[in-house]
């Protein structure tokens, strides 16, 4: 078979036309692209145009104020970090660094610096990120959009923990539910259920369950623990309501990204299997060797598109903690959509989304680059 | 043809001409969903366009939590109807804007409205509500008397002092999961509305309202920071419920037995009345400069880009008249924006199971900072009240509250205000 | 899985099979009992129930008011064939229009697919709400002939709600995947066979990828169900307004939780119905395709 492909090939590179098959090919591609991108282009790029312009403007959603064009300065105000490092107080007769009862140094306040402090012009507005201690010194990251900071580094957490698990669990579930047995397809539809009801409903659902008096999770936990369990504040407490947040998503997602694995699966001939059992291979064998090199792309699409939905985190956010406690839970689509929407503010809201985008494309190219055919 | 037949049809023309002279206003309203506002509102549009016969109104209704963007959406592409309806703190925004026009009422008609139900822009009346909403302390007499806590009056409300020693006799008591339930499931419009009168009698404030240009010194100031200390011990010490609290207590919460005193508004009154038989409605503790509720609710006003102002201008005058607002009053529990009105309902007349907000809107309502920036600035104290709530440093919070604040009224060139 | 002795051990590893399948099923099924088994409960005792085992249970009060309740609040038969009506409009040519691109992506050699694709995968990221004001002024320039005649704006109308969501890059990425997986002799051979490449879209791609189209479909209509934000801010009037919008007419002062309850109960019928079907198609096709793999 291969040889006669080979010839052919060959025959087809040689017939004389008024354009040669491969300017025939490229047309037609263009062709068939067309009706999709013309519509994605009205809709979708070119508003997204506009949205890249705003950022470069100080556009507000609710104005009789003319714009104007403010360079990049929406987008530095995102992105101001310093560093900034304080001595503590010394005392007035032992010129010793001072202590407070509790034997931890005492620094001047950080306020003094950074609200309207004459000395220190570079300082003004930006707010403590991060501190630590090196020494006697102690050292502040101060950036001048905390909330951004937060939101930024949450969501980048959030995409390293879902994507590779909410993947590798949808791939499972897949699995498990491609087995021929009777009443299966009950199964798929119970899985797939959670994607079926909309995500605002689902995470309305989940307030209940995240309760921190009377919810179902912690009512659950003290069943199987015989009541030793202490109640936890789910979303209210910063430190378990990212967690929450994210075993909720992946709750919700999972069954998505399994009907994507499983129609991966169905495309498989069956004919492969068939050959690998006449040649006894065990299941494990079959899934190494047939299973997994034919769903190559489907993983690849699945990865990024996991990743990009992740990057989106937002409707769970706004229903459930928006933003909190304490920005544990903010992300970058959020606070665009509070700014732009919400606070009026088109300009800031846009320049976020267009880091956003930037963030994205190049996270895109990149997974593509390391998945790329090798020809 | 006869004489007479001509004469009939030209008698005919001339009905049907005047049936279809009447021209179309179109109004929007919040209220989708609510079928006794909706057959009020529907109510007062059929007896104004049967009065007249030069205007008929055509109502489109919206839900609440979407109608903002509706109304926003519709103002970008040009399609505001003639009569929108607002929320009493964001109107500003939207007169500022361009989207409304001054009312054009006749002179007098509004004088014995509550101050809280109409809404002023830069000296003129955009708006008129038929109604205003009052928030309240509610408790039982017995939960009061059982523990020896003073009963407040308007002459006499808590103080500070008082408010607090009364939440620890509460707790003591370990009869309740929490003695004060503030609503702090309820995010967005409640955090401003219900609670920065507390900021306003502890001193303080969102906005430094003799400028209207900076929130310096208003929201961070000592004042403001005595607020914020008072308000994180109260969730620190487990006096209420924070920022997780879970709709569903706060609606069933009070009524369970869960919480001692739920600060909570009239709207929510009857349910609380038909809980229990000794339900109280009491002032807002006086932390220093008053006790202090919010004012404003939703209220009528015509867009700018109407083509028949005189005509919505009409039916809001005809709207505001005492029996609709007493209609409105006791089809959803609102206070009637009129004495006169209230005399008329169910509930806020004299000796009524509600005539206490009366006084309580009449006497210590506090409209929220009327300004554009209040869409902005309600959003940053939102935020700013739910970190305190949850450990952030007090003062380190309000800063960064006030930058924002500023920062955005610097961005909009002072929203119209000058110094 | 031969097909072979049944023993015990057979057997044993059957009922291992459904017993891991009804743990998970439990765990994903719970939503959908809470709030189904909510929907026929009164508001207080709904709540109440919310915080133990009661809440999957119909016990206590047991009645369908809130769904009458629930008519009487929301035209929801309007409400759900708006929905139903531009979601199958956009559904059917989108998965004609975004598969054709993604056959052109993954099979047909063009110069710039590769930086298109990549661009277009990153506008997945782009959030609605950034792009919604002005895609609005847009669409509000827009000319239209319908049955009133020539007209700009698209404002109130179902088109707006179709038009703009009928190519997505979502649809095509997927397309794409699917078709480079697709064995390349397929191709190959029809070329010799002197097939013309639209005649291979049509002829050898579609009749062979049921799964993929079935997958597209009921992501496409999830999405398309589950608008909110553009139709309310295009659809002025009430009888051009989706499901979606509907949920805000409970959430009142008092939210009456079990009416929205049975309102979502209502409003999920569909979609199940729907991907139950896609679920049939799905495995005629790949009996198909088994066929000719």
């Amino acid at each position: 078979m291969s040889d006669s492909r080979l010839e052919a090939r060959v025959k087809t590179s040689q017939s004389p036309h008024l354009f040669s098959h491969k300017q025939k090919e490229a047309l037609t591609g263009w062709f068939m692209a067309a009706p999709a991108l013309i519509l994605l282009l009205t809709f979708l790029i070119i508003p997204f145009i506009f949205a890249f312009y705003f950022s470069f403007t100080n556009q507000r959603l609710v104005s009789p104020n003319p714009t104007e064009f403010v360079g990049l300065s929406n987008f530095t105000r995102l992105l101001t970090v310093r560093t900034f490092t304080l001595e503590p107080l010394l005392d007035e007769t032992t010129k010793q660094a001072q202590r407070d009862e509790a034997g931890n140094l005492v620094y001047p306040s950080l306020r003094d610096y950074t609200r309207n402090n004459p000395d220190y012009p570079q300082l003004n507005g930006l707010r403590e990120w991060r501190s630590w201690q090196s020494g006697n010194k102690r050292t502040y990251l101060l950036a001048s959009d905390v909330v951004f900071m937060k939101a930024l580094v949450n969501i980048l957490l959030f995409v390293l923990i879902v994507a590779p698990v909410q993947a590798g669990l949808a791939l499972l579930l897949a699995l498990l539910i491609n087995q021929p047995l009777r009443g299966i397809n009950i199964f798929r539809t119970i899985y797939f259920m959670p994607v079926v009801i909309s995500m605002v409903v689902i995470a309305m659902l989940w307030r209940f369950i995240y309760d921190g008096n009377n919810g179902l999770l912690n009512t659950l936990l003290g069943y199987l623990s015989f009541g030793n369990f202490k109640p936890v504040d789910w979303l209210g407490n910063a430190k378990t309501a990212m967690p929450a947040v994210i075993i909720m998503s992946i709750w919700q997602a999972v069954g998505f990204h399994m009907v994507i694995w499983l129609s991966g699966l169905q495309t498989i001939p069956s004919v492969l299997y068939e050959a690998a059992s006449t040649e006894g291979a065990n299941n494990l064998q079959k899934f190494r060797f047939v299973t997994w090199p034919g769903l190559r792309n489907t993983a690849i699409f699945i990865l990024i598109i996991i990743t990009m939905q992740a990057f989106g985190l937002y409707t769970q956010i706004e229903v459930m903690t928006r933003g909190g406690p304490l920005d544990s839970t903010q992300t970058l689509v959020f606070q665009a959509v509070q700014r732009g929407f919400e606070k009026q503010d088109i300009s800031g809201g846009s320049a976020i989304s267009v880091l956003l985008f930037l963030i994205v494309l190049s996270v895109s190219l990149i997974q593509r680059y390391l998945t790329r055919e090798r020809r | 043809m006869t004489y007479k037949k001509l004469l009939a049809l030209i008698a005919t023309l001339f009905i049907f001409a005047t049936a279809s002279a009447q021209t179309p206003l179109s109004m929007w309203y919040h209220g989708a969903g609510n079928e006794v506002e909706k057959n009020i509102l529907n109510g007062i549009i059929t007896d104004f366009n049967a009065s007249q016969s030069d205007w008929k109104i055509e109502l489109q209704e919206f839900p609440q939590g979407a109608y903002n963007e509706a109304v926003v959406a519709a103002a970008l592409s040009g399609s505001l109807p003639d009569i929108i309806d607002t929320d009493g703190p964001v109107m500003p925004n939207w007169a500022w804007s361009g989207y409304m026009q001054p009312l054009n009422l006749a002179e007098g008609s509004l004088d014995n409205f509550l101050p809280g139900a109409i809404g002023n822009w830069e000296g003129q009346v955009y708006s008129v509500g038929l109604w205003d909403a009052a928030v309240a302390m509610v408790t039982r007499r017995s939960t009061l008397e059982d523990n020896g806590i003073r009963i407040p009056s308007l002459e006499q409300p808590w103080t500070a002092d008082e408010f607090n020693a009364a939440l620890e006799t509460l707790k003591a008591t370990g009869k309740y999961d929490y003695p004060l339930d503030l609503g702090m499931a309820w995010t967005g419009e409640w955090y401003p509305y219900a609670f920065s009168p507390f900021l306003q009698s502890f001193g303080g404030d969102l906005i430094d309202r003799s400028t209207f240009l900076s929130a310096e010194g208003a929201l961070n100031g000592p004042e403001a920071v005595a607020f914020g200390n008072w308000w994180q011990s109260l969730f620190a010490n487990d006096m209420a419920p924070g920022t997780s609290q879970d709709g569903a207590d706060r609606d069933t919460g009070f009524a369970d037995g869960k919480y001692a005193i739920s600060w909570n508004g009239n709207w929510a009154a009857l349910g609380a009345l038909s809980a229990f038989d000794d339900v109280l409605f009491l002032p807002a503790p006086d932390f220093g400069n008053g006790p202090k509720i919010g004012a404003a609710s939703w209220q009528f006003g015509v867009s700018a880009s109407s083509k028949n102002p005189e005509g919505a201008n009409a039916f809001i005058q005809f709207a505001i008249q005492d029996k609709y607002l007493a209609a409105f009053s006791n089809g959803i529990g609102l206070i009637p924006a009129t004495a006169s009105a209230a005399a008329m309902t169910d509930n806020y007349a004299d000796g009524g199971a509600m005539a206490v907000f009366f006084e309580l809107s009449k006497q210590q309502a506090l409209i929220r900072p009327p300004t554009p920036g209040y869409v902005v600035m309600a959003l940053v104290f939102e935020k700013a009240l739910a970190d305190i709530a949850n450990g952030a440093d007090v003062q380190d919070t309000l800063d960064a509250a006030v930058d924002e604040i500023n920062a955005d009224i610097e961005k909009n060139k002072g929203y119209g205000f000058s110094n | 899985m031969t097909k072979g002795v049944k023993g015990r051990n057979y057997q044993l590893s059957i009922i291992g099979r459904y017993l891991v399948l009804i743990v998970i099923g439990l765990i994903f099924v719970f939503p959908l009992l809470f709030m189904v088994m909510s929907s026929l409960k009164p508001n207080m005792q709904l709540l109440r129930d919310s915080g133990s085992l009661r809440a999957f249970l119909p016990v206590g009060d047991i009645s369908f008011n809130n769904y009458i309740d629930a008519f009487k609040r929301v035209p929801i038969a309007r409400f759900m064939f708006n929905s139903v009506f531009v979601t199958i409009i956009t559904l059917v040519f989108g998965l004609f229009i975004n598969s054709l691109a993604g056959f052109a992506f993954a099979v047909l050699r063009w110069p710039g697919k590769n930086i298109i694709l990549a661009l277009l995968v990153a506008t997945l990221i782009i959030p609605f709400e950034t792009i919604a004001i002005p895609l609005l002024l847009i669409v509000n320039e827009l000319p239209w002939i319908g049955a009133q005649g020539f007209k700009i704006g698209w404002l109130d109308t179902y088109h707006v709600q179709i038009i703009p969501f009928i190519a997505d890059a979502f649809g095509i990425f997927l397309f794409t995947q699917f078709f480079k997986d697709l064995p390349k002799e397929l191709v190959e051979a029809s070329r010799i066979d002197g097939a013309s490449w639209f005649q291979i879209y049509t002829r050898v791609f579609v009749p062979i990828s049921g799964p993929v189209f079935a997958t597209a479909a009921i992501l496409k209509f999830l999405g398309m169900y589950n608008q909110f934000l553009w139709p309310l801010m295009t659809s002025q009037s009430e009888s051009y307004r989706p499901v979606m919008v509907g949920v805000q007419y409970f959430f009142q002062l008092n939210v009456a939780w079990g009416e929205i309850m049975a309102y979502l109960s209502m409003i999920t019928i569909p979609v199940l119905v729907f991907y139950l079907w896609l679920q049939r198609a799905f495995i005629e096709s790949i009996a198909a395709s088994g066929v000719k793999g």
